[in-house]
């Protein structure tokens, strides 16, 4: 079949871009090679919806985060994603760096963000007590927020898919090539697509995707950062988003409370060759340990219920790459998104959807879908409700995941929905259950139960994340005979 | 909804006992809430010997120790509920539950019986570098796997941690055909039972690494290799003292935790060194007419002892409705200390009307001690100077105090439990 869009990748970009694509009359594909969405660097980050005064003034990668945060408020609402404004506070604990942080503040408002503020030493504590003994002033940027990079993912996704755009898991696009007709041929390990437009979101990987069509070749350096994420009932430790001052290797390690509770604290910043090697290291915890602690006191670090690490697509220019390439016409280029890639998913979505719908002469379609409805959450509501809710399907009596508090009907929620989960982390992802403390101990049995009874996937095939990540190996002794 | 005088939460060895101790005290209107499917709770799934010395003088398995109870529960008329989530308890001692059938509801409760047990230290609170594939488990889930769901996680293991569970499961993951290449300790000593350790792991030639850690796990899709390193004092792992196991699962049984979060909701004030509640002489909580027993309390060694607690907390909830639901203060509370390796005691205070002419306080030492001396102190005399040949972290120790004496000392405000030299 000829597709007249191909998006590589179903990360944040490439989810981003299909569901603004869905928008038009034409066809698309999204070829991902893992088994889900959100499976590379928009699965392991920092959550945060940035205000976007880090970002180069003038660059695409100040424009874009601007945009994106502007956009978020009313994406969050059409999509039924959880989303707030808790405000990031930028922690000076120099006196000879005061400077910067005004260097900071001028940047952002050259970025266009609003609201922006310095903040002396006694307003920065009253506002977050929890900050260093040795702050001596902080900027305030009270538009930055936080998210939940999963569901963000997955509802642009499954809104796009809601709209006609097909995905193709555990697809990965081999090599590309034009064919004598015009039209992109890619080779993947399920055969191949043809499109004549290609989107290349590819993460990491968008340097080898790019140079398979390119004589001008880009280099993505996987950026590992490490992540600490801390329980609940220390996520109240700060109420804002709390950043050192940032240095040419990034932001710096922040210490934030998550949209669902919880307190995150990282990354670091290591360049590495190994674009699959989001391990952690122990030198990594113990750097980030060591630094967040400048900045907050008394960082609870002893709760810690998961450590994780993530990979930036960092392009030597840190710069976003979002053009045509030269010497590859109808071959679109979505390379380098680094942070504030998050954050700016939505404006890149916006500004490939607008270029192609120019370059591609497209029609918007008259019954575009704008919203999508969400797995339909239990906690927080009332007796009566949960009673409601339970009357009308059963399920939704029954907890599985005891931390989170996840009930069966929710799990079955994400399995029968568009681009539904089929492994233990697609489960997670989508519900939480699994999240908590004690970290899918209780509920991965459980929940493996649904997944064979829902799905029909025998116990050995079920994944903790497609690929070869089953659970179990083999029965213990065999089928028993005249069962 | 039908209302209940007592409300136990969960179904597991330590609810059993205490519901059948309350019926046999002469309270008719129990209720108990079990999450799983069956009653006996984590003794379903503890499919191997050795429960039951202490109670039965026989050696039953997990399961057959449960039905124990679970039939005399059934005999009783002790009402139950399966699939059965506490949602809630509150401060006034309503109980908020949910299942399919009865939805959510809740439960004015004149008391309270937490009998919650506890669950298994991750691998995110361990802070373990490396790779987050598939094919690690902490043990207590593999037990499940294996021996309820009837699923093998893997071929070749690495066990961290020298749990009871970990070393259980080294021998009847060797039994179900896996090899298992060693168990690797963290600390110079094995928080198991030596019992334990010799028929799981020696009879079967496992190696026990002590003082080891897991530095590093390989494997993007599924557990490839595991790395461990020894340990300095500091715990920190040493440089060039690595080894590489090429495995397909770890396992990890790296301590437990009291599950608590609806004690601590419900405003229950906590021990920090047990993670449990502090609870009197008749395991009642800070909060009157709620009781803890079993590893909601404190990590137990041997399911004897929570059933023996468990009776206790089961017939002092009985005599706390019989006398009224009333707070008991009183000038006459004596407090428990445990110092000098002795690392907590259960309970933490005496109130020495309520106390029974015996009581037996249970406590666990932090270090392995040999030759050494548990010793009991009124205030500041000597009391009790009990000769020990061995104390280890892995097993549980107790006193028993005599009321009588108590009352020789009419004014004590202390007693303290300490380990001697001498």
């Amino acid at each position: 079949m000829l597709y007249d869009v191909i998006v590589i990748g179903a990360g944040v970009t490439g989810s981003a871009v299909a569901r603004e694509l869905s928008r038009y009359e034409t066809n698309v594909c999204v070829l991902e090679k893992c088994e889900d969405v959100c499976e590379g660097t928009s699965k392991a980050n920092s959550a945060i919806v940035h205000a976007g005064f880090d970002a180069a003034e003038g660059s695409l990668m100040a424009k874009l985060n601007v945009r994106g945060n502007e956009m978020m408020g009313d994406l969050a609402k059409d999509l039924d994603i959880p989303f707030k404004r808790n405000g990031a506070m930028v922690v000076c604990i120099h006196k000879e760096a005061l400077d910067g942080l005004k260097d900071l503040y001028n940047r952002g408002i050259a970025n266009g963000v609003k609201e922006l503020k310095i903040l002396n030493r006694e307003e920065a504590l009253e506002m977050e007590p929890n900050l260093s003994e040795n702050v001596e002033g902080a900027l305030w940027a009270p538009t930055s927020g936080i998210i939940c990079p999963f569901e963000l993912n997955i509802a642009m996704a499954e809104n796009a898919n809601m709209n006609g755009v097909d995905f193709r898991f555990n697809t990965e696009v081999e090599d590309i090539k034009k064919g004598e007709d015009g039209n992109w041929h890619l080779r993947t390990n399920n055969g191949e697509y043809v499109a004549r437009y290609v989107v290349n979101a590819a993460g990491v990987y968008a340097d080898v995707i790019h140079n398979m069509v390119s004589a001008d070749k880009i280099h993505i350096t996987p950026r590992r950062g490490d992540y600490c994420l801390l329980d609940k009932t220390v996520g109240g430790h700060v109420k804002h988003t709390i950043f050192p001052q940032p240095t040419n290797l990034g932001k710096g390690v922040l210490v934030s409370p998550t949209i669902h509770g919880n307190l995150i604290v990282g990354p670091t910043a290591v360049d590495i060759e190994n674009k699959e090697g989001n391990n952690t290291t122990a030198a990594g915890i113990d750097d980030l340990i060591a630094k967040a602690g400048d900045h907050v006191r008394n960082l609870p670090i002893r709760n810690v219920i998961t450590s994780f690490a993530g990979l930036r697509a960092h392009e030597s220019h840190h710069e976003f790459i979002i053009k045509e390439v030269d010497d590859a016409p109808h071959f679109i280029d979505c390379a380098g998104i680094e942070s504030p890639g998050l954050t700016s998913s939505p404006a890149i979505g916006e500004m490939v959807g607008n270029m192609m719908k120019d370059m591609m002469g497209l029609k918007e379609k008259a019954n575009w879908i704008s919203t999508r409805k969400g797995v339909k959450k239990t906690e927080g509501l009332s007796v009566e409700e949960r009673n409601a809710l339970i009357k009308e399907n059963p399920a939704y009596g029954t907890i599985i995941c005891r931390c989170e508090s996840i009930t069966e009907g929710e799990i079955l929620d994400a399995i029968h929905r568009p681009l539904g989960a089929r492994s233990l982390d697609g489960v997670k992802r989508r519900t939480r259950a699994g999240m908590g403390r004690c970290q899918a101990g209780f509920c991965s049995p459980r929940t493996m139960e649904i997944l064979h009874r829902e799905l029909g996937i025998p116990y050995e095939k079920i994944t903790k994340s497609g690929g070869k990540s089953n659970i179990v190996l083999e029965r213990t002794k065999g089928e028993v005979s005249g069962s | 909804m039908k209302t209940y005088d007592i409300v136990i939460v969960g179904g597991g060895p330590a609810g059993l006992a205490a519901a059948v101790a309350a019926k046999e005290a002469g309270n008719d209107s129990i209720l108990i809430l079990e999450r799983d499917h069956e009653l006996g709770g984590i003794l379903n799934q503890c499919i191997h010997n050795g429960f039951g010395l202490h109670t039965f003088k026989e050696e039953l398995t997990g399961p057959e120790y449960a039905y124990r109870f679970i039939k005399q529960v059934l005999d009783l008329g002790i009402e139950y509920k399966l699939n059965t989530m506490v949602m809630d308890i509150a401060p006034d001692k309503t109980v908020t539950a949910m299942n399919r059938e009865d939805g959510m509801f809740q439960i004015p409760a004149k008391a309270v019986i937490l009998a919650m047990g506890c669950r298994e230290r991750p691998r995110g609170a361990l802070n373990i570098p490396g790779y987050r594939p598939a094919g690690i488990f902490s043990a207590g889930t593999a037990q499940r796997l294996v021996n309820i769901e009837g699923y093998m996680p893997g071929r070749e293991v690495v066990i961290l941690g020298s749990g009871d569970i970990g070393l259980i499961m080294a021998r009847r993951m060797t039994l179900e055909g896996a090899k298992v290449k060693v168990v690797a300790e963290l600390l110079p000593y094995s928080g198991g039972l030596k019992r334990n350790i010799v028929q799981c792991l020696d009879d079967y030639g496992i190696p026990l690494k002590l003082s080891h850690t897991v530095v590093d796990i390989e494997g993007k899709d599924h557990v490839t290799a595991v790395t461990i390193a020894e340990v300095g004092p500091d715990r920190k792992p040493i440089p060039g003292t690595e080894e590489r196991y090429t495995c397909d699962t770890l396992l990890l049984s790296c301590g437990l935790i009291p599950e608590n979060e609806l004690s601590r909701s419900a405003g229950v004030s906590m021990n920090p060194v047990t993670s449990g509640p502090v609870v009197n002489e008749s395991l009642e909580t800070s909060i009157p007419g709620v009781f803890a027993c079993g590893n909601v309390l404190h990590v137990h060694d041997l399911v004897d002892y929570v059933s023996e607690e468990a009776k206790r907390a089961g017939q002092n909830a009985v005599k706390y409705i019989a006398d009224g639901c009333k707070e008991v203060t009183g000038d006459n509370v004596i407090e428990l200390c445990a110092t000098d390796g002795a690392r907590y005691t259960v309970p933490s205070t005496i109130n020495k009307e309520r106390m029974d002419d015996l009581l037996t306080v249970r406590f666990r030492v932090g270090d392995v001690y040999k030759n050494s001396f548990v010793s009991v102190y009124f205030d500041d005399e000597r009391v009790m100077h009990n000769e020990k040949r061995i104390l280890a972290p892995g097993e549980m120790e107790q006193i028993i105090l005599q009321k009588k004496k108590l009352d020789e000392y009419p004014n004590l405000k202390k007693i303290t439990v300490k380990i001697e030299k001498e």
